[in-house]
């Protein structure tokens, strides 16, 4: 047999190796650093951590928009509802696990409950005291949603901007509904004041390093997946699909069943990094479902850069990072910034903040004088030379 | 368990050795595609009428004749399209095509391309062709799938075929517009059709790319069946094949491109227009 020359690069190509490598050094040395003592110049307190954790969420939720939005080309303004969903069960779980421990000392209902006067648990909160319950829903009620959702979707031929926008409006049918009390999730206040995970303390130094690293895990486990499937033919069927749908049916895949596999991936993704951002931050409520956060984190990945992933993580921690700088130092300035960024993306950097380095490493993907597409195109579809 | 049962099995044929084309096919009389008698109307109008059509296999046939003359009604019927209010068409000598849906005819063998040639631009040459391949393409196959070494050498081939081999790691979209014709050409070989529906593959060529794709589109006949719809003479001519002239939706004359050119009936026709 003839030995053929490589074609497709693999999932651990230099940019996921390269990715992983600061994932592992971030999630070893910001705990360690938060072990030293606090009158060491080092010292990262257990805050910072925190918010690190909550930025490695954001980071996963931008990987699982950026598998649909930059591969397969869907443009999904109501991701931010699969992980509130996620945040929801784990919520869920977390009040459960507060006991008898409550404010008005109920041991089976919440605090919530007694205010509203209920009398017995509604049927849809049994079976959450029991974490692997819990942790099943986190992954089946995203999935399942976007599973119906894309199903009838797909099937209808939606796409483009009216996909977008029904999107958000499933986010925005989702924040009314969990704003109403009769809901049973805590209507306008949500869930808080949860007190242990897996019989942990939330407040203690330990538990949040152990959250810290188990969202770092997540991000990475994700991001491998999200390669698995990009470096796959399905994944270039994904492409093919984005750039040109009818042409992919007419060679013979069902396109609609391929949106829907990544669709539904996305969705329990999306909703895993809700499930491990509650405990950090400590509150969930419909907030989270609003179709503001759904657009920001669009924001997020283009800024970063779409078909990449890794562009998606560092739109996700640079946004962040600058949202609460900004909105400690100058609070009236973010809304205007977050929209300048956006535009001043889309109109000079249509690849993302990512692309900027690829154009300057030569080894990189334009070796062989393939690159005659302009900028506004996406590429780096993980197929090259 | 029952994989291994399976493969004890001495009788088994796998998938991967059966052949690509339907088990129906029968050209036993050595005609591949059978038109008799077709007839179409669009609100009174005859598209075609009373067309009599009949395919050798491994055929390389150019199809010619003015505007509106029927041409690509003519493959619309074939490919399942337009249904013809009478007539016959029949595949092989068993299979019925005006039975069949657009799917099922594609799956049995005929393969068609259009005018305009769409590929996957932000994807390499070899990507189009293995994602055009002939196969299983459900969700978990094609996100397990691996490249066999058949399967690769069969992707070398087409690329041979097509003359693209130096392109094969090339972004699609970075191809000359003539290119873009043979990739798609590639991707309809790598579905393996018994007959191959060409519709005008030299609109917008140079005359470099026209020898080329005329090289390209003989070496396909005998492999398989080629049925080429053009409008351009020259080109017809440098094939030197079998013609057929479509005048009103029938066939006014058939031979080879000298004969035709003679026809009285043909002359007139072209003149007069």
């Amino acid at each position: 047999m003839t030995t053929h020359p490589q074609m497709y690069e693999g999932i651990f190509n230099k940019s996921t190796i390269r990715f992983l490598a600061v994932l592992i050094v971030v999630a070893l040395a910001v705990p360690l650093l938060n072990a030293l003592d606090s009158s060491n110049p080092l010292h990262v307190t257990t805050y910072t951590m925190t918010l690190m954790g909550k930025y490695l969420c954001y980071a996963l939720l931008a990987v699982a928009v950026d598998l649909v939005w930059g591969y397969l080309g869907i443009l999904s303004l109501g991701h931010a509802a699969f992980f509130a969903l996620g945040g929801y069960a784990m919520g869920m779980y977390l009040m459960r696990q507060i006991g008898d421990r409550g404010v008005y000392g109920d041991p089976l209902l919440p605090d919530f409950m007694v205010f509203l006067n209920w009398q017995e648990l509604p049927w849809f909160w049994h079976g959450f005291d029991q974490f692997w319950f819990a942790a099943l829903m986190i992954v089946l009620v995203p999935g399942l949603l976007a599973f119906v959702f894309g199903w009838l979707a797909f099937r209808s031929r939606v796409t483009g901007v009216y996909l977008s926008i029904i999107t958000q409006a499933l986010t925005y049918a989702l924040l009314l509904a969990f704003f109403r009390n009769e809901m049973g999730f805590g209507g306008n206040n949500g869930l808080t004041d949860f007190k242990d995970i897996l019989g942990f303390d939330l407040q203690s130094d330990a538990t949040r390093m152990a959250l810290y690293v188990a969202s770092a895990v997540a991000l990475g486990l994700g991001y491998i997946a999200c390669r698995m499937i990009v470096t796959s033919r399905l994944g270039r069927v994904a492409v093919a699909i984005r750039d040109a749908e009818a042409r992919t049916r007419f060679i013979g895949y069902k396109v609609e069943n391929v949106k829907l596999f990544i669709f539904v991936v996305s969705a329990v993704l999306a909703g895993v990094a809700g499930a491990l951002y509650v405990p950090q931050v400590g509150i969930i409520n419909p907030s989270e479902f609003s179709p503001l956060n759904s657009i920001e984190l669009v924001v997020w990945v283009a800024l970063g850069g779409r078909a990449t992933l890794y562009g998606a993580v560092v739109g996700a921690v640079a946004v962040n990072y600058a949202k609460t700088y900004l909105t400690a130092a100058m609070p009236e300035i973010w809304l205007f910034s977050l929209g300048a960024m956006f535009v001043l993306v889309t109109l000079f950097l249509p690849k993302g903040v990512m692309g900027i380095l690829q154009r300057e490493r030569p080894d990189n993907d334009d070796s062989d004088g393939n690159n005659l597409d302009n900028g506004n195109d996406l590429d780096n579809s993980g197929v090259k030379a | 368990m029952r994989l291994i049962e399976e493969f004890q099995h001495r009788d088994k044929v796998f998938d991967f050795m059966m052949p690509n084309t339907s088990p129906a096919l029968d050209v036993g009389q050595g005609y591949l595609l059978y038109l008799e008698d077709i007839s179409v109307s669009f609100d009174g109008f005859k598209a075609i009428n009373k067309l009599n059509l009949y395919i050798n296999e491994g055929e390389l046939r150019c199809i010619i004749g003015p505007n509106g003359a029927g041409k690509t009604t003519m493959m619309d019927i074939i490919t399942g399209k337009t249904r013809p209010d009478e007539g016959s068409a029949w595949f092989g000598q068993k299979i019925n095509l005006l039975n069949m849906s657009e799917p099922e005819i594609a799956q049995a063998g005929i393969g068609r391309k259009f005018q305009k040639p769409t590929v996957f631009e932000h994807q390499t040459v070899f990507a189009n062709l293995e994602l055009a391949m002939a196969g299983a393409k459900g969700v978990f196959t094609t996100l397990m799938a691996k490249l066999s070494s058949s399967q690769l050498d069969h992707i070398d081939h087409v690329l041979g075929q097509i003359g693209l081999k130096q392109q094969r790691n090339l972004l699609a979209g970075a191809l000359s517009h003539g290119q873009k014709q043979w990739l798609e050409i590639g991707m309809l070989l790598m579905q393996n059709p018994k007959l191959l529906l060409v519709d005008e593959p030299v609109a917008g060529m140079t005359h470099q790319e026209m020898d080329r794709t005329g090289e390209l589109l003989t070496s396909l006949a005998g492999e398989h069946t080629v049925i080429l719809v053009e409008h351009d003479m020259d080109f017809v001519r440098s094939l030197a094949n079998q013609v057929t002239v479509l005048h009103q939706g029938s066939v006014l004359a058939e031979g080879t491109m000298d004969q035709v050119q003679n026809d009285d009936k043909v002359v007139q026709v072209y003149l007069g227009e």
